[in-house]
């Protein structure tokens, strides 16, 4: 059996983040919020666990800087070690300096690409991929707010007319 | 109104008395001639490398001939070399005293900037903040009268810190006639009049001004302020750079380096940013800032996450520019302090560099007040070494060591800095009245 949604629109982040503390209060499940811009302390007031992004950003750059270190510790100390304009490559830490420049930027270029690659695939966006709008609205002005029905409408719908909802509509999902 | 409470008066009160008597020890115990001098060396000679290699090479290079001449001239190199020893002998001390006195100083210097850049950046955040920094920037006055005090002493030849001004020297050294027409006593002296002077005039009528916003009915205070930090902005860039040249490349006087002033600038503008977040957590915990709030920590550990890297962004910089090239007449700098500071250069990198990124990366350690206090002493600590490297090498050589001189010298000065510091926090209000960003700085949240 399709399940129906109800789709309540706002025209103002600060109506919606009232209209979520109170929905949130109602003890109603929200299922997404469609925002034209990002609206501040709108996960709090949704509850959303945090992002696990800046670690997953710290364990790439860690990688990042393994990469550099076990690289031009193979090339330069210990596959072939020539004498280049006289800098000692004895040992690893004896060139150190001279390995620094690219142990930096291996480091920020791994942390950054692989954050950036995790936060597509974690949040499913890809070239060619259909787009999820409920309402075109949403990306210029407006905002949705979508919940469940479980055969609870007219509640629903009362509850979200109150929080100031410009337009409630119930659609099959 | 914030009083000094009798236990912190009293502590800072013992911090000088004690600071003093170590520093007393120290100059009591100077050599004050040559034979002092090395029975104090040969009385703990296990660590600085032991005896001369040159002068056993030198009898077993010279052919028979030539054997009298070169003895003759091993006996002049012996005792030159015990002169160069009873100076570094006689420079620790005195050393110990500069580090430690420049040191607070500096401090003051980097609040004061941050002070200044916080005004005319019209910054949203800080203004809860500014009773704070001006009260540490009060430091500047007795600070830098000492500093210039040991400065003119210097040029009194009452030490010997800086080679540049013995005149013997100078006779017979190309290079510092060279220099001469910048590096002169009188010269030197005028230069740290006008920036000591520009400084302390532009705290005193930016406090003047801040403190006059608290009770007049419009603005135009806060606007001069403005003005006149954006002013002191300018003045300061140029006047810090040069003072850096002046009070402490100066000591190797046949070294230069071009970014030297900016990383000068760096270690000083982030022990200032710590010391800031130290005292406002220490008033915060006795309840007398209550509209700070974590997220002003936080913004603070920011700033002192943020210069600590740009700190070291500077020191490798300039580290490893003059290593990768290699040329002789630079390259010197660095070959003493890692020969015979070791433990102290490489040291400074852990704690003012890997220590406060590891501790520092984390937004919500940030937030955490014993966490900022802890990295804060570290960084703090950190930052004296810097100084420490920076005057020791050329002023005392190997002859280093972090004994009763150094250590009573920072006790000293610690307690000064408190004790004016605190003095200053106890005259206004903590929290500034009319300021037009006040509002915004109470309701900071990040």
């Amino acid at each position: 059996m399709a399940s129906k949604v109800i789709h309540a629109l706002y025209t103002d982040d600060d109506v919606l983040m009232h209209a979520v503390k109170k929905v949130k209060l109602a003890k109603h499940h929200i299922e997404e919020i469609y925002c034209p811009f990002p609206v501040h302390g709108l996960d709090k007031a949704m509850g959303l666990a945090p992002t696990r992004i800046a670690i997953t950003a710290f364990i790439y750059g860690c990688i990042g800087l393994s990469v550099a270190v076990t690289m031009m510790n193979f090339i330069m100390i210990e596959d072939w070690p020539q004498d280049i304009g006289g800098k000692p490559s004895f040992s690893y830490l004896e060139n150190l300096p001279a390995f620094v420049p690219i142990m930096f930027e291996l480091t920020v270029f791994f942390a950054a690409h692989l954050m950036v690659i995790t936060f597509y695939m974690r949040s499913k966006l890809w070239p060619f991929k259909e787009a999820e709008n409920p309402d075109k609205r949403t990306t210029d002005d407006h905002f949705l707010m979508e919940i469940e029905i479980h055969n609870n409408e007219d509640e629903l719908r009362k509850l979200l007319s109150e929080t100031g909802a410009v337009e409630i509509n119930i659609s099959e999902k | 109104m914030y009083t000094v409470s009798n236990r912190l008066k009293i502590a800072s009160i013992i911090l000088m008395v004690i600071g003093a008597i170590g520093i007393g020890i120290g100059f009591v115990s100077m050599p004050g001639s040559v034979q002092e001098a090395k029975a104090m060396v040969a009385s703990h000679d296990d660590g600085h490398g032991g005896g001369h290699p040159e002068e056993a090479v030198h009898p077993a290079k010279a052919s028979d001939s030539h054997h009298e001449a070169s003895e003759a001239h091993g006996e002049a190199h012996d005792s030159s070399h015990d002169e160069h020893l009873l100076h570094q002998l006689q420079n620790r001390p005195w050393a110990a005293l500069y580090v430690a006195a420049f040191f607070f100083f500096m401090i003051a210097l980097g609040v004061l900037a941050f002070n200044a850049i916080q005004r005319a950046a019209q910054a949203g955040w800080s203004p809860l903040l500014f009773r704070v920094m001006e009260g540490i920037t009060s430091y500047l006055v007795p600070g830098g009268i000492i500093v210039f005090i040991i400065l003119a002493l210097s040029v009194a030849h009452m030490n010997h810190l800086f080679v540049w001004m013995d005149a013997d020297v100078v006779a017979h050294d190309a290079l510092l006639q060279g220099k001469s027409g910048y590096l002169n006593g009188p010269f030197f002296l005028i230069r740290a009049a006008i920036f000591l002077g520009g400084w302390i005039l532009y705290r005193e009528y930016s406090r003047k001004l801040s403190l006059a916003q608290d009770e007049s009915d419009d603005d135009t205070n806060f606007k001069k302020n403005f003005r006149a930090s954006a002013g002191f902005l300018v003045f300061y860039l140029v006047t810090e750079s040069m003072m850096s040249w002046d009070w402490i490349m100066s000591v190797d006087p046949h070294w230069f380096s071009t970014l030297f002033g900016w990383y000068i600038f760096a270690s000083m503008f982030v022990s200032g940013i710590t010391v800031i977040a130290l005292i406002t957590i220490y008033l915060k915990s006795k309840g007398l800032l209550e509209d700070v709030n974590d997220s002003h920590i936080h913004d603070l550990a920011k700033f002192m996450f943020g210069i600590s890297i740009f700190w070291t962004y500077l020191w490798f910089s300039q580290f490893m520019l003059i290593w990768y090239s290699n040329i002789p007449e630079e390259v010197t700098y660095y070959i003493t302090r890692i020969a015979d500071f070791k433990l102290p250069f490489f040291g400074m990198i852990a704690m003012n560099f890997l220590f406060p990124v590891l501790l520092l990366m984390n937004s919500d350690y940030k937030r955490l007040n014993w966490f900022v206090v802890m990295a804060g002493v570290v960084i703090l600590a950190g930052h004296y070494l810097d100084i420490f490297n920076a005057i020791m090498p050329s002023t005392v050589g190997d002859q280093w060591f972090i004994g009763i001189p150094e250590i009573g010298s920072v006790l000293f000065f610690a307690g000064l800095f408190i004790f004016w510091v605190f003095r200053a926090l106890s005259k206004a209000p903590l929290q500034p009245k009319r300021n037009p960003f006040i509002e915004e700085s109470k309701h900071f949240h990040y």
